[in-house]
């Protein structure tokens, strides 16, 4: 019955958190509120570290670590299954439409418009990352208006960005570069 | 026949490895798979196009669910309809089930071991420079003109600036691209023709 209750509450989470990720949060802390035998605030907070600090969609995370909190191995998955069978379902029933109207004179001019405007949503993403692990913003004083900039962090970047434009290392896999620079991180202790 | 079920097997067993290899090296979710998928499904596998993609991400950020997810799902439909809708989706959440159920029964402080925040300051880093070379190539094939311009430094400035949802700049660029269709010189009309 739990299991039942569990995975209508991340079904409801998956049909209604529009935007991705931490759109979830509002739901997962309706859900702290109303069923704290199932997971509290504080675990709630927990979750949210984990699920940053770990590969995967922030919102997928959650819900697995949510879904074994309150039931285990089986509550895991089926809180994941929940959370992703309505998109599932509205994407798959989305990607049939535009199948069909891909050609479409209207589609093609909303798809137009739509294009720069995601290239500018993903640069501001990219800008959200950028703030987070390359700038101290705490504390800033125009005197020592230096020390906002995380410089080791600043160099790192701007060697790893070099390789992807040169054209020798253009080919790199992203692997590559992600694992090289956790290995940075643990043993420069950034 | 016989090869035939076989080739269409091993096609969704190709679509399920590349997008688990996606959800295992996606750290940070939504966007930050772009440069992992650039790689794995436009380079390599030549699945689909940049285009594309941009296009799947507008989808995906006004329909509920993870981004990541709903991405997966439009890809999957492509190369496979419904099957492969669901194939691809299996594959992009099983590695996140797989590493956080191990973490939530044996590690209950994993985000606060030393080495694990060290190890994602230098992650973050690599992520915010691949999305930085992502977004530079995405801008020299798709923002062009004036109007394009505009539009991505909008989109840019509303969210990053303004802290507004991107569900309002789908839906403004969506106007947008209807007005400009009909009103516009539509210089990409004219580009298609050629």
């Amino acid at each position: 019955m739990t299991l039942l209750l569990l995975c209508w509450n991340f079904f409801k989470t998956g049909l209604f958190a529009v935007g991705g990720g931490l759109a979830t949060l509002p739901f997962l802390t309706e859900m702290a509120t109303n069923h704290p035998e199932w997971f509290t605030k504080a675990q709630l907070a927990d979750m949210i570290a984990v699920a940053e600090s770990t590969p995967g969609p922030i919102g997928v995370n959650m819900a697995t670590y949510a879904g074994y909190f309150t039931a285990g191995v089986p509550g895991a998955i089926l809180a994941t299954c929940s959370l992703v069978l309505p998109s599932l379902i509205i994407v798959t029933i989305i990607a049939r439409m535009l199948d069909r109207y891909m050609n479409n004179k209207y589609v093609k001019w909303v798809f137009g418009g739509l294009r720069p405007a995601v290239t500018g949503l993903i640069a501001a993403a990219g800008w959200s990352v950028f703030k987070l692990s390359l700038l101290n913003p705490d504390g800033f004083s125009w005197a020592h208006f230096w020390q906002a900039f995380n410089l080791p962090a600043i160099g790192l970047f701007a060697v790893v960005l070099f390789l992807t434009q040169f054209k020798k290392t253009k080919k790199l896999h992203p692997i590559l570069f992600i694992a090289v620079c956790a290995a940075i991180g643990v043993v420069f202790k950034m | 026949m016989k090869q035939k079920t076989s080739s269409k097997g091993r096609d969704l067993l190709r679509l399920f490895a590349s997008f688990f290899k996606i959800g295992l090296f996606t750290f940070g979710g939504g966007y930050a798979m772009l440069p992992m998928l650039e790689r794995e499904l436009v380079e390599d596998r030549k699945w689909v196009t940049n285009e594309d993609i941009l296009d799947y991400f507008a989808v995906g950020q006004c329909t509920p669910g993870v981004i990541a997810v709903n991405t997966a799902t439009l890809v999957g439909y492509k190369r496979a309809k419904v099957l492969g809708a669901v194939i691809a989706t299996l594959g992009v959440i099983c590695p996140s089930v797989i590493i956080i159920t191990v973490i939530a029964a044996v590690l209950s402080n994993f985000a606060d071991i030393p080495a694990v925040q060290h190890a994602f300051a230098g992650i973050r880093v690599a992520v915010c420079a691949l999305i930085t070379a992502a977004v530079i190539k995405l801008i020299k094939s798709n923002v062009k003109s004036v109007v394009q311009i505009l539009l991505a430094v909008a989109a840019f400035a509303v969210v990053a600036v303004l802290g507004a949802s991107p569900v309002w700049v789908v839906v403004g660029a969506s106007v947008a691209g209807l007005l400009l269709g009909k009103f516009g010189k539509k210089p990409k009309d004219e580009e298609a023709e050629k």
